[in-house]
């Protein structure tokens, strides 16, 4: 057995995300079939597959920038229906990261971070700064808090994607694709921001092709194809020893290159 | 030996140097900009000419030549004064309060007077940043400004609800219930009934305050005219038809509302389809059809409705190409935060895509400022139509050119302003390229 990662302590049996046979459809395409995913807090999973399977459709269901037609979904407790209470709720619970950082261009950075405490959580904004400054350190880019998204490198504004996050203080945190945007250098800067994320405990669900952040960080790695879930495992299961012939395909294609 | 050629190591780092003078500076910029070929030279050199001769020819005209002092057009005519005449400021300036007030009362020119200053004060900390006072001036100007203004210029306006007791009973109950309502909204953080009940209060509150005013005497809008006219009209038009076209372009596009959707492209393409001018004949004749028997608006008033729904429906498509240019993933990550609709209209959507389309909206206003001169086609006296009734009045007969000319300045200022202050904006709101 690999020796445990520090990380894997923080794992617990309290559900974070509940995924029952959960099917969505675009018009006539049928784009995620029979998907079955039980995430537990403090757990990480990164998502990986082929181009078009399904990786972001899926996560983006669990905070409703999708809506599924059939099966549940449960986070932390909640049911995901078409009551906006409850996506609210969920909402408030679930943070998110894109691949092409969708920060506010008109804010500046401080400003990107409080917004939503001030005006989601009610937070007064003396307090909402003094937290975004803390996360902003978190992510190495306290100095730029007064420049606007604009002026800062993609590397600097995926950070402050992060920290804008992490300033609803979410309970999960949904990756996707965050450095696939990213020029090279500055890759690693993200990922080491999200390896400390991982280590604080946070429950994250990654949808990434970066297998070295996968091996080192996640406990689960989810293999998607054709809009369903083909093979779940540990890393070093997964990686060393894939089952399914899709996967081992899909691994010898982004492994060797 | 080739490979020896190829290999270079930089030991010392290039220190960085100041550009080279003859890359700034005047002289570098004439040479560059006004002379860079010989065919450039001789066309700047026509074109200086033009511009200097043009120069002069208005330079006399408005100054050498002007009549200042003149008690009717036999001193301003060239016939009469036996040498060349240039511009008849004295037409002007005997003219000068009818351009201004039109058949306003004289005595109670300080009315319009004190309604332009408190717009200016109003206005200038909302415009300009380094004016401090925005947090308070805003929203008087949305919600008291035009009140004052109305009770200011016209003086009260008759109130049926208000003269019997039933009424006052009715007002004064909704206005404590709305109030109520209000608070407890607060208290138990539902915004809408929040809203609902202090709207409630807020237009009975209103309404009374129209039902009584200052005091003044009424000044029927008959007699509102000249360039205050032509002011009441667009800063209606403008005030109204920025909020209503934004509510609009909103709402054409919410895809989930079809109901909503449709009413807003209906009224949207049905007002933009016809020209304003038969929109205003529509607002003249039509809109007493669709009000009960009794309410009667008077000419003026349904004026600035047609004016206000023609550039509404212009706006709304303005905005809603702002709208279309923002990402789909402001709106994502708007909603992956947790801010509700209005939220994220407010405080992501609307500024991105207002900022953008800054110089249409102007241009709208631009246009809406010009189109309030299609107002006297229904008989009302606005700025043109004042100037144009004095050149044919038997005292200045024959003084169209001063005329039009400094009417044409008025609204040549007004409108250079405007765009002036577009380009200021979107200079100041300017946040470094977008990615
Ligand atoms: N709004 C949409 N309407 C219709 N089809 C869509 C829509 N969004 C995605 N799809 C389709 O759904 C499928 C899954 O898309 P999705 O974006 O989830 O893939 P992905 O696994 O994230 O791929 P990638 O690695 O390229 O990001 C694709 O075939 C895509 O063409
Ligand atoms: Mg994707």
């Amino acid at each position: 057995m690999a020796e445990a990662k520090t990380a894997d302590m923080n794992i617990t049996d309290e559900v974070a995300i509940h995924i029952n046979a959960m099917h969505k459809w675009y018009g006539e395409f049928h784009v995620l079939k029979d998907i079955n995913l039980t995430v537990h807090r403090g757990e990480r999973i990164v998502i990986c597959g082929p181009s078009g399977s399904g990786k972001s459709t899926m996560i983006r269901c669990i905070n409703r920038l999708e809506e599924h037609q059939q099966g549940d979904i449960f986070v932390d407790g909640i049911e995901l229906t078409n009551d906006l209470k409850n996506i609210d709720a969920i909402r408030r619970e679930v943070g998110m990261v894109f691949q092409h950082f969708n920060l506010f261009p008109h804010l500046t950075v401080l400003e990107n971070c409080v917004l939503a405490p001030i005006w989601v959580r009610k937070t007064p904004r003396k307090e909402a700064e003094e937290a975004a400054m803390h996360f902003l350190e978190r992510v190495k880019i306290p100095e730029q808090a007064m420049k606007y998204p604009g002026q800062l490198s993609g590397g600097q504004q995926q950070r402050v994607a992060i920290a804008r996050s992490l300033c609803m203080n979410p309970a999960i945190m949904l990756f996707d694709e965050p450095t696939s945007a990213l020029d090279p250098e500055m890759i690693s800067e993200v990922l080491d921001t999200m390896i400390d994320l991982a280590e604080s405990g946070m429950t994250m669900l990654c949808v990434t092709h970066e297998m070295g952040f996968a091996r080192k960080v996640a406990n689960r790695v989810i293999f998607m194809d054709g809009g369903q879930i083909i093979e779940q495992n540990e890393p070093e299961e997964f990686f060393n020893n894939p089952q399914s012939e899709r996967t081992k395909l899909f691994l010898s294609q982004i492994l060797h290159h | 030996m080739s490979k020896e050629s190829i290999a270079y190591v930089r030991t010392e780092l290039h220190p960085t140097l100041p550009p080279p003078a003859s890359a700034v500076g005047p002289v570098h910029w004439i040479r560059m900009n006004l002379f860079s070929t010989w065919y450039y030279g001789v066309g700047t050199v026509v074109s200086a000419y033009l511009i200097a001769w043009l120069a002069w020819e208005i330079f006399d005209w408005a100054i050498l030549t002007a009549v200042w002092h003149a008690k009717d057009f036999q001193d301003c005519l060239e016939r009469y004064v036996g040498e060349p005449v240039g511009a008849c400021w004295g037409f002007v300036d005997a003219r000068f309060d009818q351009f201004m007030y039109g058949p306003y009362d004289p005595a109670s020119y300080w009315r319009p007077n004190l309604t332009g200053i408190l717009l200016i004060i109003g206005l200038l900390p909302v415009m300009f940043d380094k004016i401090p006072g925005r947090k308070i001036t805003g929203p008087l100007m949305i919600f008291v400004f035009p009140w004052v203004a109305t009770a200011l210029l016209h003086g009260p306006i008759e109130m049926t609800t208000l003269q019997s007791t039933i009424g006052i009973v009715i007002t004064l109950v909704l206005a404590v219930g709305g109030l109520f309502l209000g608070f407890r909204g607060r208290q138990q953080y539902n915004p809408g009934q929040a809203m609902l009940g202090f709207g409630i209060t807020y237009a009975i509150a209103v309404m009374y305050f129209l039902a009584f005013g200052f005091g003044l005497d009424v000044i029927g809008t008959n007699k509102f005219g000249g360039f205050m006219l032509t002011l009441v009209l667009s800063a209606v038009a403008i005030g109204v038809s920025l909020p209503l076209g934004i509510v609009l372009a909103l709402g054409r596009r919410a895809n989930n509302m079809p109901l909503i959707q449709m009413l807003c492209i209906g009224f949207i393409e049905l007002i933009r389809s016809v020209p304003l001018i038969t929109v205003l004949f529509m607002a003249q004749f039509m809109l007493p059809l669709f009000l009960p028997e009794g309410v009667d608006f008077d000419n003026l008033i349904r004026a600035l409705v047609g004016m206000s729904l023609f550039s509404s429906a212009y706006m709304a498509e303005v905005v809603r190409g702002g709208l279309q240019a923002i990402p789909k993933g402001q709106f994502e990550a708007a909603d992956a935060l947790g801010l509700n609709y209005n939220m994220s209209m407010r405080l992501v959507v609307l500024p991105q895509a207002l900022k953008i389309v800054i110089p249409n909206i102007v241009s709208t206003f631009i246009g809406l400022f010009k189109d309030t001169t299609l107002v006297s086609i229904i008989g009302l006296l606005d700025l043109l139509l004042t100037m144009k009734q004095s050149v044919t009045s038997t005292q200045w007969l024959g003084m169209e050119h001063t005329g039009y000319i400094f009417v044409g300045s008025i609204y040549l200022v007004c409108c250079f302003g405007m765009s002036r202050y577009s380009i200021y904006l979107e200079k100041k709101l300017h946040t470094g390229h977008k990615r």
